[in-house]
């Protein structure tokens, strides 16, 4: 009974070599499922983000396991901990050398508002020098939050007007 | 009697102005920082102190005469023993007392920290910049009227302070004294809380 659905399917036969979309639902799939994350590890959030790409967790079931060192390869920046005062110019510059489109997720307390550190030495929420589009609570999240905001992302990813972004580019 | 009180003693013969300091654990001296350095040299090549642990500052107020005081803490490989050296800056405006990184390398970082602190300056260290705070940084967050909430300072990168228009804040702790309920076994109850959490950054706290 192999073949007892082929009708319900995509059948070339049929249909040729043609597939009825939309842009954006396009676009957008192959955006969403290839995120290319651009790990800003800072603090211990980092050892969190680690664990997530690792075997257990397996951030590439998905699809963003290509970490990429290089901010020119990246999709989404994952900031992974404490972002000193010292430390957010860089952060800044280098969202500044992603190509868009980009994104953002602020990992952990620390990311989102500074966290426990209200002090001077600590930016209160990295939201201060770049648009996050995530933030994950936890102190540090476990890794399940952060695939959790991986997935919400890819929701957020799924609703944009990407056609017409590109084409009034 | 043990080889840190012997040295000590030796110490205080032959430099007058080294002098007994209270402490609760480790034996203790003030050292004039004029004689700094002679003590630190002595303690390294003649009595055996051969590890440098800690340099660090104390900064005992404004007003307070001396103001600054510069704090060594040796260890020694052979007897396993700690001595505490401390030398007070004569200047509380400008305070300085020599570097000992020509003693112990390792004191490099340890200078640079109490100077990026406290804004000792250690005279003839090779190197002296900021460590923690970026080059530039006008105040020195560990002196006692720094206050704790932090000052208002611009950021050292002008392009992206250009770009984002924001600098490092005064960051009020806001809502304490935070208390810890018990909660049962409902961990998110159990969570140390503000008991006013009325006021923030952006709302000041009425009445102060």
């Amino acid at each position: 009974m192999v073949s007892a659905n082929s009708e319900l399917t995509y059948d070339s036969k049929i249909e040729g070599d043609v597939i009825v979309s939309r842009a954006d639902a396009v676009i957008n799939w192959i955006r969403s499922n290839s995120m290319w994350p651009m790990p800003m590890g800072l603090a211990c959030c980092a050892i969190e983000l680690m664990a997530t790409g690792a075997s257990r967790f397996d951030i590439a079931r998905f699809g963003a396991e290509v970490m990429r060192f290089s901010p020119r390869q990246a999709d989404v920046m994952i900031v992974a901990g404490t972002v000193t005062y010292k430390m957010s110019s860089a952060v800044r510059r280098i969202y500044d050398q992603m190509s868009a489109p980009k994104w953002v997720i602020a990992m952990g307390a620390c990311a989102s508002t500074g966290g426990m550190y209200r002090s001077y030495a600590v930016l209160q929420g990295v939201d201060r020098i770049i648009p996050v589009d995530v933030y994950v609570s936890g102190c540090p999240p476990r890794p399940e939050a952060l695939l959790d905001a991986l997935v919400k992302l890819q929701d957020k990813v799924k609703r944009e007007p990407s056609a017409s972004k590109l084409l009034s580019a | 009697m043990p080889r840190a009180l012997e040295a000590l003693a030796a110490l205080k013969g032959r430099w007058a102005g080294v002098a007994d300091r209270a402490s609760l654990d480790h034996p203790a001296v003030n050292v004039p920082a004029a004689d700094l350095l002679a003590v630190l040299k002595s303690l390294k090549e003649e009595h055996g102190f051969d590890m440098l642990t800690d340099v660090s500052g104390v900064d005992w107020a404004a007003g307070a005469r001396p103001r600054f005081t510069v704090v060594y803490h040796l260890f020694s490989t052979r007897s396993h023993e700690y001595v505490r050296i401390a030398a007070d800056c004569a200047d509380d405006a400008a305070p300085e007392v020599p570097s000992a990184v020509g003693l112990w390398p390792g004191a490099d970082w340890h200078e640079r920290e109490a100077f990026d602190m406290y804004g000792i300056r250690f005279s003839g260290h090779p190197d002296l910049r900021r460590i923690l705070m970026w080059e530039g940084y006008p105040h020195y967050p560990l002196r006692k009227d720094f206050p704790l909430a932090g000052i208002e300072t611009i950021l050292p990168d002008a392009e992206v302070v250009a770009e984002t228009k924001t600098g490092a804040i005064a960051a009020p702790m806001m809502g304490g004294p935070f208390v810890a309920h018990s909660g049962g076994i409902n961990l998110t109850d159990a969570e140390p809380r503000a008991k006013d959490e009325s006021w923030t950054e952006r709302r000041p706290k009425p009445g102060a």
